[in-house]
């Protein structure tokens, strides 16, 4: 069973239950605007007081929110709605007919729900970063943008991966459905580039929830700030991260024992 | 006025037995609570220290002390969510709760408050590591203390009325999820929940004068944080009381306009 068949299925079937509800758009988008006043009333008390925050300027800090946004799209449209749906399959056992399927339990898990309207913040974050970089007056080359992109991509695997081991730790403990307002709060830590924190909160935003990796090193790809070294660095703890969640979903699987279904 | 009391009591106790089993859960949740503020904390320490060790009024150990305050006020700002009676409402389990011979607002009020007692004791060491990671500069006299006690609780009370009235709304229309991210955004900036309301423009502090939301926020917050007079912790109580008195009747209209309204069955 080829996954990326299966996944666009699925795709396909999360689109249309949503297309079904339309006035969601608008009600997605309202909400996406409320996030972002509230961003931009943030940043404008910000540089009420200084004209930078630990070497960002105000279109750099600018760039970050809108990364922040996008990837929160992504999280709340593709990542969020499996790994939360795993969690109550654990609960109530009925994790049993995703694993009796003829395909890799893992990927199934990973793409049977997709909430199209949350798109709506990806949108918007793309806006706001085109608006970012207009107000930066820097010519994007294509390396850069492929940088961007590339590490945009490598943030959200990195992000996958951390939700995936977070939610396995269901298969021993059960309830874990608080991790999900955790995980939130810390993620909200990448609205600000990581280099403002202290040392061990920016190390366990760097290593623990790789929010650095998801949104502050995107926007440097975008500032000029990316350095091959850290892409690199980027790239080999991808395929770490990868290599782990596979490790902690199979050990965790083994504790699975069907309650009920 | 005996069974309140033995009601109130009583939901209160078994509140607290609940919630101190799930004490794991609570903590996460918790945690997760905690990054708000921290997050606010460092941006404003920074910028703080930039600035040659003050914003707005502030120094970074001034800062500490207020964000590590409100951790608690949001703790205890957590009352029943609109969210609540979206469900309760759209599916019927308000119906079970009406036939209660009491207003179903004593109930929620009655074991949010017993929870708070399992909440403060967790709050603790989280305050304690706060602390010691951000070193606080505090200056308490008596007056201040016992009017923050007072003042959280009022809080509690004003928060309460106010997100029911907005999870009420539901009585009329159930697309209210974009009404509640609107209030919180707002309750956001005109609380002092995003920055102590001294650092926002005047105009924003002259408003937020004449609404509720500072008086569950910056208001309890600064009791203990800020140097206040008697006279000034006393208005502000009082500005407190009459907020619950104001929003205590809105709520009493509103329910007797809504339970005509309410049609579903079920719970």
């Amino acid at each position: 069973m080829n996954p990326f068949k299966l996944a666009w299925t699925y795709f396909r079937i999360g689109m249309m239950n949503e297309l079904q509800y339309r006035v969601n758009f608008f009600i997605q988008l309202l909400q996406s605007a409320i996030a972002l006043t509230t961003g931009l009333i943030g940043l404008s008390l910000v540089f009420g007081q200084v004209n930078n925050l630990a070497g960002w300027s105000r279109a750099e800090l600018l760039a970050v929110m809108g990364v922040h946004l996008l990837m929160g799209g992504v999280i709340r449209s593709a990542i969020q709605p499996n790994m939360e749906r795993l969690m109550d399959d654990v609960l109530n056992g009925t994790l049993d007919f995703a694993l009796t399927k003829p395909a890799d339990a893992q990927a199934l898990v990973s793409i049977r729900e997709f909430r199209f309207w949350q798109l709506t913040d990806v949108l918007v974050g793309l806006v706001v970063i085109g608006v970012a970089v207009a107000q930066l007056q820097v010519r994007m080359e294509v390396l850069q943008v492929l940088a961007f992109i590339a590490a945009l991509i490598m943030g959200a695997i990195m992000l996958y991966c951390v939700w995936l081991m977070v939610t396995s730790i269901a298969f021993w403990v059960i309830r874990v459905n608080d991790i999900v307002n955790l995980f939130e709060g810390l993620y909200a830590a990448g609205r600000w580039p990581v280099g403002v924190y202290p040392d061990w909160l920016r190390t366990g935003l760097t290593f623990l929830v790789p929010v650095a990796f998801a949104v502050t090193v995107p926007a440097e790809a975008m500032t000029n700030r990316l350095t091959p070294e850290t892409m690199l660095f980027a790239a080999g703890l991808t395929l770490m991260f990868v290599v782990l969640a596979r490790g902690v979903w199979l050990i965790g699987l083994r504790s699975y024992s069907g309650a009920s279904a | 006025m005996k069974r309140y009391i033995d009601f109130y009591l009583s939901s209160m106790r078994i509140s607290i037995l609940q919630q101190f089993q799930y004490r794991v859960a609570n903590y996460f949740y918790m945690i997760g609570m905690i990054a708000e503020p921290v997050i606010y904390l460092v941006v404003w320490s920074t910028i703080a220290n930039q600035q040659g060790g003050v914003a707005g009024g502030y120094t970074p150990g001034e800062f500490a002390a207020y964000y590590i305050v409100w951790t608690l006020v949001r703790n205890m700002n957590i009352v029943f969510t609109p969210y609540g009676w979206e469900w309760r409402i759209r599916q019927g389990n308000l119906s079970m709760e009406l036939m209660r011979p009491m207003h179903p607002i004593h109930n929620d009020i009655a074991y949010f408050s017993g929870w708070k007692f399992v909440v403060i004791i967790l709050w603790l060491p989280l305050a304690l590591f706060l602390s010691w990671v951000f070193k606080p500069t505090f200056d308490i006299t008596w007056m201040e203390g016992i009017a923050f006690f007072i003042a959280i609780w009022g809080a509690y009370l004003i928060r309460t009325m106010l997100l029911s009235l907005l999870g009420m709304i539901t009585f009329w229309t159930t697309r209210v999820s974009a009404i509640f991210e609107l209030y919180f955004g707002l309750e956001l900036i005109l609380s002092g929940r995003l920055v102590p309301m001294t650092l926002m423009p005047q105009w924003v502090q002259n408003l937020s004068n004449y609404l509720p939301f500072k008086w569950t926020f910056f208001f309890p917050i600064e009791t203990l944080v800020g140097t206040m007079f008697i006279q000034e912790l006393v208005a502000g109580i009082g500005t407190q009381i009459l907020w619950i008195v104001i929003g205590a009747s809105i709520l009493n209209l509103v329910w007797r306009a809504a339970i005509k309204q309410f049609s579903a069955v079920g719970g």
